[in-house]
């Protein structure tokens, strides 16, 4: 095994953390829909938790160890065109999950608040739970990432 | 290795594709499912068990059957017989064969364990399930490195 041999395998393991934690978020904000108990709530963002490490590791490592890599390997430069266009969807991604969890942050705020009276239902808590805009904004971020994934197998131009 | 992935002809690209989407849709349903497991305990409401053994059932299952059909067709381009395979491709297969049996094992486990929750009988068996998942999930992480790396 050599150096770049490492360099992959580490920037598949960023990459699988990246997406599991979208698979995560995912199938929290879908168990969340439609429902403002504070308690339900407060357990499942404490899932969710689990997700922000492995999203925060997995986008930084795949995009420091990809452009590193495209740099070691003679077949691939950094500024080619399907890396470029990784990187565009990168940052798309990065800016949307970005807001996505802005919104969330400022949600567990309220469900922290409110899960200590109980656990009747709360219709700001369901509300913002079931927020079109952020559903939209998080199926941006599925959306890039996937093209990212995308572009890293069919590599089209290389 | 690198060679190779540069001159990997276009038509593995969806069998590739395949396999590595099954395996990244595996791996978050078995990081959800055993997380969720490991914070049940703590969960008054007991909504986290139910997820847990729902992730496991809904979101690894589908993913282990996209991995696992992937692998099976790329590994059919690639032109592997079985002689002389690389030791990268063993350990996919010795994983994701045997993950199989373990997973068969948590899903029925985890759906024995569900009643019993539900008739207030105890956590121990949606335990084990998630215990499993998360002895998968390491074995999966292992498989990744192996997958990436290539060792000979």
């Amino acid at each position: 095994m050599d150096f770049s041999d490492w360099l992959l395998a580490l920037h598949l393991l960023a990459a699988f953390s990246l997406m599991a934690a979208l698979v995560l978020f995912t199938a929290v904000m879908v168990a969340n829909w439609g429902d403002g108990r504070p308690q339900r709530a407060s357990a499942f963002f404490r899932v969710a938790a689990i997700g922000g490490p492995l999203i925060a590791a997995g986008a930084g490592l795949t995009l420091i160890l990809g452009i590193w890599l495209a740099i070691d390997l003679d077949g691939y430069d950094p500024w080619d065109g399907w890396i470029l266009a990784s990187i565009v969807l990168w940052a798309i991604g990065g800016a949307t999950g970005g807001r996505v969890g802005a919104h969330y942050t400022g949600t567990r705020e309220l469900v922290d608040r409110l899960a200590v009276a109980g656990d009747e239902p709360n219709a700001e808590l369901e509300a913002k739970l079931s927020d079109t805009n952020i559903r939209f904004l998080h199926a941006i971020t599925v959306v890039a990432f996937t093209g990212v994934l995308i572009l890293m197998i069919f590599k089209p131009g290389a | 290795m690198s060679v190779l992935a540069i001159v990997r002809p276009d038509s593995w690209n969806w069998a590739l594709l395949l396999h590595v989407a099954g395996a990244m849709i595996l791996v978050g349903g078995l990081v959800i499912a055993g997380g969720a497991s490991l914070l049940a305990k703590r969960d008054a409401t007991g909504t986290l068990w139910a997820f847990s053994y729902r992730m496991l059932l809904m979101i690894a299952l589908p993913g282990m059957i996209l991995m696992r059909a992937g692998a099976a067709w790329i590994y059919d381009k690639e032109g592997w017989t079985g002689d002389g395979d690389p030791a990268w491709i063993g350990i996919g297969f010795t994983t994701a064969d045997g993950g199989v049996v373990l997973f068969v094992i948590a899903l029925v486990l985890g759906g024995f364990g569900l009643k019993r929750v539900r008739r207030g009988e105890g956590t121990g068996l949606l335990r084990a399930s998630g215990i499993i998942a998360l002895v998968l999930l390491a074995a999966y992480v292992v498989t990744v490195w192996a997958m990436g790396a290539k060792p000979d």
